[in-house]
């Protein structure tokens, strides 16, 4: 059968058939005219035609049709291809975007013609600018260099990965014959590249940013304890485990009793996670480490005794396995700032709510009562006990906020990592070396040096490796530490033992 | 050579008794591989099972040994140890893997498609150099780590947590492929050991009574140094150590001594538990075990030369018999060991021992 054939078919059945119509004409033809048919409807996209796509999208010719489509993955390309089209003449800007950004990809010459319209009577400016990629990325297959020249110039002006990859295929030897478009191109390929650049290493920070917000959560309970009661307490981690599994429970408690509110679940899981890490804290200082003030290296031992029976208790109730948290919709999805750059909203949110936390800290040690005796008690125990600041209660209180806050951290873990029995230890280390590279009890300190550290160790990861960068930084820290044995910000003392 | 074992039994425990059981335990410990040998079935004849186990708690009681110099006699608490242990087991490792491989790549390597050794397998194949590496590899590292961290005078807690992360960073590089140590699965199936069949009986209980010397020769190289001026200054250095440099001491170099040494020894015992124990992954690099070193030397009492040995063989016989029996409960009373032990046992087996000799 001729293309003309089908060709004339088809342009006898377009404006006659109904929607249905052409469904059961698509159905009942073969896979090869069924990809013709599927090509001319994406260069000439029909409204009307938009149901039907979507329904071949999901197999089916109708959406109350229950009848299957057999499609190949040829089709399946064709079938999205033909969709974006014709999402095109949405009203929605942002499916409008979507599918300009998916031709990006995937357009056919057939469709240039159709592209050039949309383009020239599109309202909305991003949208503009993706189809303007779109048609040229195109038109670099042009015929007319003049065309081309265009084109390529239109590609440079973006920081798009896509328009790096074109313009390297057409800088290939052979590919391009004209050669003003040539040099023209590789300028537009060092513009293209350039930008990428900048996107890359702001993701890198943005990544190390996020690393080290996560790294203060975690660090920041750990740096009130050690500088207020000179305890190491290696069950920190577990702390935010539990903070972790706090989130985990609240969240399945409320997928069962209060499916509505569930969007908010990481919300209501905050105030759990802190009573829960709190409280555990709490009563761990009153039965074990109260003993042992005085002897760090042994609270050391006892604080990992703790850390075990919590892991292998946590294992025994909910299983070796990572449990699931998933991220509610408003955590979901991400931020596209340039191109190749997306921010992720959790990681947003999470950032914030690290600097938040660190706010509150300062506020409850600063400005209130409780905040005067945990100071007080860090500067000098006994002067403090002397001067009727009952120091059991404040050690009790301020070892329950420490564990708390790296509760709080725990929620914010779960929503960007796993969450499973072993989630502390992975922490565990490095905040210790936030905790010795910031100073003791220093807020200021934890802070550059938690997101110091983190920064350092994204920037580091894509030139040498993860694991070559964590090593490097061990030895800077220790480097560091020839300098400045007290950490980033010491208190200044005269005191010596 | 039994001697001051013996001697410093007697000083530690007091009683006759003690001296009469440090006697029995060395006695047993040499019969075992000689029984060993006997053909199986025959009613004395000891496992190739058993004597690998216990092969493996000597190896770990020199461990404990050595970790109870620095943190027991210097006050530098470790967290560490487990890095110069698998650090001597690797260069032993890398001397079997050739053995092996005979003249061709390790088998690790060839699955990675490598054509050449890197340049620190250079060597490995004679015996000689391999043992140089066991003392030369631990020992540099010790050495340079030491330096840098006693120049700055990093002790306490800060101390526990560099070294910690040390160990840390050596298991997160010896996992890598590329490192080429044979990644997450390490070193194993070894075939010869100066080419004698490593996995034969004749050759088992040769490496036992090496591990039994060694740890014989440990314990009196550290009875003689604690008990000169140098051990002498070690107590000084942890318990007051501005008054030390006040009297005009420079405690950098004695503690960068015992550290050095703490590591060899530590790297000599994993050399010995290798080829017993058959395999070497960087697992025994993670900080859980170096942790758990410590508190086997907390059980059995710290600044004791008995108490680690006691504390070592208690602690890995319990989890041998916890892990079959118990294999859920065993973290639980790990856990629980930890805790009890800084809390109602500051001194140890042996502290609560003496205090019962006394009174």
């Amino acid at each position: 059968m001729s293309k003309a054939f089908y060709t004339l078919l088809l342009l006898l059945l377009l404006p006659l058939a109904a929607q249905a119509s052409e469904g059961e004409f698509f159905i009942t033809a073969k896979p090869t005219d069924q990809a013709r048919l599927l090509q001319n409807w994406a260069a000439q996209p029909d409204p009307a035609r938009l149901a039907l796509l979507s329904a071949l999208k999901q197999g089916r010719i109708g959406a109350d049709d229950s009848r299957k489509v057999r499609l190949n993955n040829r089709l399946r390309g064709l079938i999205d291809n033909a969709l974006a089209s014709h999402q095109l003449l949405s009203e929605d800007v942002a499916v409008r975007l979507a599918a300009a950004q998916y031709l990006q990809k995937s357009a056919q010459p057939a469709q240039v013609a159709f592209l050039d319209r949309r383009l020239a009577s599109e309202p909305d400016k991003g949208v503009k600018a993706a189809l303007a990629l779109a048609l040229a990325s195109l038109q670099l297959g042009a015929s007319e260099p003049r065309v081309r020249l265009a084109a390529v110039r239109l590609l440079g002006e973006t920081g798009d990965p896509q328009a790096r990859t074109r313009l390297e295929t057409l800088l290939e030897p052979g590919v391009e014959s004209d050669s003003t478009v040539r040099t023209a191109a590789q300028t537009s390929l060092a513009q293209v590249e350039r930008k990428l650049l900048i996107g890359e290493l702001l993701g890198q920070a943005f990544s190390g940013l996020s690393l080290g917000s996560i790294l203060l959560l975690a660090a920041l309970g750990l740096a009130i304890t050690f500088g207020l009661l000179g305890v190491i307490n290696m069950a920190h981690g577990e702390m935010l485990m539990l903070g972790a599994y706090a989130t985990y429970m609240v969240q399945v408690l409320m997928q069962r009793h209060l499916p509505g509110a569930i969007e908010f679940y990481p919300l209501v899981a905050l105030p759990v996670a802190f009573a829960t890490s709190g409280g555990v804290g709490m009563l761990l200082e009153r039965t074990v480490i109260r003993h042992l003030y005085g002897r760090p290296l042994e609270t050391l031992l006892a604080t990992w005794g703790i850390s075990l029976i919590l892991i292998q208790a946590i294992r025994l109730l909910f299983g070796a396995q990572n449990v699931e948290v998933s991220n509610p919709g408003w955590l979901s999805g991400g931020l596209q700032v340039l191109p190749n750059l997306v921010l992720p909203y959790n990681r947003l949110v999470i950032i914030g709510f690290a600097l938040a936390v660190v706010l509150l800290t300062w506020l409850l040690l600063n400005r209130t009562r409780l905040g005067l005796n945990v100071r007080a008690v860090t500067q000098n125990r006994n002067m403090a006990a002397c001067c009727g600041v009952s120091t059991g209660r404040v050690d009790m209180l301020a070892f329950g906020l420490g564990s708390g806050i790296a509760g709080l951290g725990g929620v914010a873990l779960s929503q960007v990592g796993n969450v499973g029995p072993d989630l502390g230890q992975s922490y565990i280390i490095d905040s210790f070396l936030v905790v010795v590279l910031g100073g003791v009890g220093q807020l200021a300190g934890s802070l550059w040096a938690a997101f110091g550290l983190g920064i350092a160790n994204k920037l580091l990861e894509p030139q040498i490796g993860a694991v070559l960068g964590k090593i490097l930084i061990l030895a800077l820290i220790i480097l560091f530490i020839q300098k400045r044995p007290q950490g980033l910000f010491a208190l200044k003392g005269r005191v010596i033992d | 050579m039994n001697q001051p074992l013996l001697v410093t039994a007697t000083r530690k425990a007091g009683p006759r008794l003690s001296l009469a059981i440090g006697t029995v335990v060395i006695l047993v410990l040499l019969a075992l591989p000689l029984l060993s040998l006997l053909p199986a079935g025959h009613s004395l004849q000891v496992s190739a099972y058993t004597l690998t186990l216990v092969g493996k708690i000597l190896c770990y009681a020199i461990v404990a040994l050595a970790l109870d110099l620095v943190w027991g006699y210097a006050g530098l608490l470790s967290l560490g140890h487990g890095l110069f242990f698998a650090l001597g087991g690797y260069a032993m490792g890398m001397y079997l893997m050739r053995q092996a491989a005979g003249e061709g790549l390790p088998a690790f390597m060839t699955f990675l498609s490598w054509t050449e050794l890197p340049w620190y397998w250079v060597g490995t194949q004679h015996f000689a150099w391999a043992l140089c590496l066991v003392v030369l590899a631990p020992g540099l590292l010790a050495l340079v780590f030491g330096w840098f961290a006693f120049r700055s005078r990093i002790k306490g807690v800060y101390f526990s947590i560099m070294t910690q992360a040390l160990t840390f960073a050596g298991m997160l590089l010896f996992f890598r492929n590329e490192t080429g140590f044979g990644g997450n699965n390490g070193f194993t199936s070894f075939r010869t050991i100066l080419g004698f069949d490593v996995a034969s009986p004749g050759t088992r209980a040769v490496l036992f009574l090496l591990t039994v010397t060694l740890l014989l020769a440990s314990l009196y190289l550290c009875w003689c140094l604690t008990r000169s001026k140098f051990g002498r200054l070690l107590t000084a250095v942890r318990d007051a150590e501005n008054r030390l440099m006040f009297c005009g001491y420079d405690p950098r170099g004695f503690k960068l001594l015992v550290w050095v040494l703490s590591a060899v020894l530590c790297g000599l015992a994993g050399a010995l538990y290798v080829p017993q124990v058959g395999i070497i992954n960087p697992s025994e690099m993670s900080p859980t075990n170096s942790i758990e070193a410590a508190v086997w030397v907390a059980l059995g009492g710290r600044g004791t030369l008995i108490g680690p040995l006691l504390g070592a063989g208690l602690v890995n016989g319990m989890k041998s018999w916890f892990t079959v029996a118990f294999p859920e409960f065993w973290l639980f009373f790990l856990g629980a060991l930890f805790i009890l032990v800084t809390l109602y046992l500051p001194k140890g087996v042996v502290g609560l021992l003496k205090k019962r000799s006394q009174s």
